[in-house]
């Protein structure tokens, strides 16, 4: 039986174990929403595509699943734009289905045509124009695997409505033929065993890990690997959760916002063991100054992460978890006394802290919200200031309990990404930490939320301004402030309560002490006005030209 | 240092653009770039001449390689390989000029393809320094339009940089 290529795009879908997607229908797109009215899949209608690929990726980093997105040509297909570049760089997969003119029409400048795979190429992992309706199995088949494969990342599929209307005969492709591209999961071996020897050999040995270990699901061995060779772990921002936060052997996260003893220990380090982090420059600073008397090991599933920032002294490419598997084995127990009570010693003299003034301090509410969840929550959190406490004053115990948008840093990541999280992992308790800046990005999805009926308490990091900017200019603009103040203040626990939700607001320490309980034990949605102190800095900091060992706290 | 890459590539209709569009975001310089069809239909094979050290080819290299689109990539310049490119250069003539002219073009076995009444086009092919010696020897004369396909390039002898076998399979998952 003939179906049409719509139809056999739903049931490629089924097959490929979806159960939802977001998105945001439009002409182009009519077809597939058609077809999808005979789905098992849910459609969470978003309220903005950029939302919808936001969605999509939250979703996917709490589920470790290939998150679904769909949007018309045109402008629909444009907004998801951030979205994808969000995802991309944070190695998160995903599936995005574009409505395009119809072939004949292309090329045209059609009525909503826009070049997306053109547009998306430097953004996607890779992506596909669908010309021949036949392809199509293929090609859904291929993407889903692209996505999920190797290195994940996003892949994007335009599909012309005329093409979407074809009739097919549907097969779903076992086998797919992709020549150009064979990941490599086991490390070379000899690689594994030269790294055993310098391990072992290694006097002042540190690891810094990052998303690749989620990624990879290899909590488990980088914990064996630490307790084995006595190293301490720091996190990138994207690792956190993938080490214990409350492990005598953690260090917290490293680089411009690091904490010192952190930085200091990956300084001070003989033997730099990186896992699934890509030495990016927020973590590097200065690149002669970071690890300058290591023997750097990398290990990384992406080939082109090798050397690309920092010469490796050793490379191993492969999964992180079977990397770790195989060598694991070859290293024996060993203490690094005096390398541990260095490090512990720089624990006790350069603590993170902050002043406490009797002011509502943000670094307080997070570290309340820790005190009162134990760890025990998902953390999503928006860009800025607010993002850089999260990641500092929360401890995360598990791998994929905090959500942050680290590669590009997109303002507005939050809230939708916080929807899609709660979608994903429907029991989970999520907890949105966000910025009054940021969450005003995509402040529209509040109906989404609402509409799905997701318990979120969202924190409003409500400074009055765009607190990181601010920062940066008080530093290297001699504080000549420019744009970064907002004249106009919103409310919004009155904004959350327009939504339906419950609103509060919190001005002082003990206000935060009395309501938090009852706010983190709702189990409705709650949005909260924070009032918090406008004057606040991220500390300890790199600053621009330094080395990461020479942090201002 | 100067690399001369052979990528094969699959023959979709956004490949050039995806390996050209990585060369320019990437920051890399091209020195030159020829593209068509291979021995195989459904592969094109690529001939990039690059300019850059080792560890700027171990980038472009490694980059390249993410391009799913890509399926082999062979730097010839690392082994024995021949290189040519071909050339038609429109040069204006005079009377009194076109018997140097022609002379230079049996000098360098070149080959006369049009011939105007005031213009001569010839094609030469052959290895660059050859070609730019040529185009030297005719800039008095005055060219009025010169158009250069690229370099294309194959190793000598038995090797080759087609497709390795285990690239043929099917995937099964
Ligand atoms: C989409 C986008 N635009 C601009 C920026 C630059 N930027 C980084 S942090 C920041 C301020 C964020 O303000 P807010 O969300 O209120 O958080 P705060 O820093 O005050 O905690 C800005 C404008 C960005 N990261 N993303």
């Amino acid at each position: 039986m003939e179906i049409t290529v719509a139809e056999a795009l739903v049931r490629c879908l089924e097959q490929e174990n979806v159960e939802l997607v977001f998105g945001y229908p439009g002409g182009a797109i009519l077809p597939v929403y058609d077809a999808l009215c005979n789905s098992v899949i849910k459609h969470v209608l978003v309220r903005h595509e950029q939302g919808a690929a936001h969605a999509a990726d939250g979703y996917a980093r709490m589920t470790g699943r290939v998150g679904v997105c769909l949007a018309t040509s045109g402008p629909g297909a444009t907004n998801l734009v951030t979205g994808i570049a969000n995802a991309y760089m944070d190695s998160v997969p995903m599936v995005l289905i574009t409505g395009q003119v119809s072939a004949s029409q292309i090329g045209t400048d059609a009525f909503q045509e826009v070049d997306i795979t053109g547009i998306t190429i430097p953004v996607t992992k890779h992506n596909y124009l669908v010309k021949d309706p036949n392809q199509l199995p293929q090609i859904i088949r291929k993407a889903f695997h692209i996505a999920s494969t190797g290195r994940p990342g996003p892949v994007l599929i335009d599909l012309p409505k005329d093409v979407a209307q074809a009739k097919i005969k549907f097969t779903y492709p076992k086998n797919i033929h992709l020549p150009g591209y064979r990941p490599t999961y086991k490390g070379h071996r000899a690689m594994v065993s030269q790294a055993g020897k310098i391990i072992m050999e290694s006097n002042r040995p540190v690891i810094y890990a990052g998303g690749g270990v989620r990624i990879a699901d290899a909590a488990p061995e980088l914990r064996e690997l630490a307790e084995t060779i006595s190293a301490p772990v720091t996190n990138t921002l994207m690792g956190l959760g993938c080490f214990p936060g409350e492990h005598p052997l953690f260090l917290g996260m490293l680089g411009l916002h690091g904490t010192r003893y952190a930085n200091l220990a990956v300084t001070e380090c003989d033997c730099l063991i990186a896992v699934g982090a890509r030495f990016d420059d927020r973590v590097v600073a200065r690149i002669d100054g970071f690890a300058p008397g290591a023997k750097i090991i990398h290990i990384d599933i992406d080939p082109a992460e090798i050397s690309k920032n920092m010469r490796a002294d050793l490379p191993i490419v492969g999964d992180v978890k079977r990397v770790l598997e195989a060598l694991l084995p070859l290293l024996k127990k060993k203490k690094n006394t005096e390398w541990m009570a260095r490090v512990q010693a720089w624990k006790k003299e350069y603590p993170l802290n902050y002043r406490i003034d009797g002011t509502l301090k943000p670094q307080l509410i997070i570290e309340k919200i820790y005190e009162l969840t134990g760890g025990d929550v998902v953390v999503v959190t928006d860009v800025g200031q607010h993002q850089m406490w999260a990641a500092q004053y929360y401890k995360y115990k598990e791998p994929r309990s905090f959500i942050t948008s680290g590669g590009l840093g997109t303002m507005g990541f939050g809230l939708p990404a916080a929807i899609g999280a709660q979608m994903g992992a429907p029991g989970q308790k999520i907890i949105l930490i966000t910025g009054d800046g940021s969450i005003q990005m995509t402040l529209q999805e509040l109906g989404t939320a609402m509409e799905q009926k997701l318990p979120l308490k969202i924190f409003v990091m409500n400074n009055r301004q765009l607190g990181m900017v601010r920062q940066l200019q008080e530093f290297y603009c001699d504080k000549r402030y420019i744009a970064v103040n907002f004249q106009y203040d919103l409310d919004f626990a009155a904004l959350g309560r327009v939504y339906g939700m419950a609103g509060y607001t919190i001005e002082t320490p003990e206000q935060l002490a009395e309501m938090l309980p009852e706010i983190l034990a709702a189990n409705r949605p709650v949005m909260v006005n924070c009032l918090i102190n406008g004057e606040e800095n991220v500390l300890p900091m790199v600053l621009a030209g330094a080395n990461i060992g020479e942090a201002i706290d | 240092m100067t690399h001369t890459l052979t990528v094969l590539v699959e023959n979709t209709p956004g490949v050039l653009a995806r390996v050209a569009g990585l060369f320019s975001r990437r920051g890399f310089n091209i020195d030159s770039l020829a593209v068509g069809r291979s021995e195989d239909p459904g592969v094109s094979r690529m001939t990039i001449v690059v300019e850059g050290d080792d560890q700027i080819l171990e980038q472009v290299t490694k980059q390249l390689h993410k391009l799913v689109d890509v399926i082999k990539i062979t730097d010839v310049s690392r082994d024995d390989f021949v290189d040519r490119e071909l050339v038609m250069i429109k040069v204006k003539t005079e009377t009194s000029t076109r018997a140097e002219i022609m002379q230079l073009v049996d000098i360098f076995r070149a080959r006369i393809v049009d011939v105007g009444p005031k213009t001569l086009t010839i094609e030469v092919t052959g290895y660059e320094s050859k070609i730019n010696a040529f185009e030297k020897s005719l800039r008095p004369f005055g060219i009025m339009e010169m158009v250069r396909t690229g370099k294309v390039a194959m190793l000598r002898g038995f090797k080759s940089t087609t497709i390795d076998e285990s690239q043929k399979k099917e995937d099964v998952y």
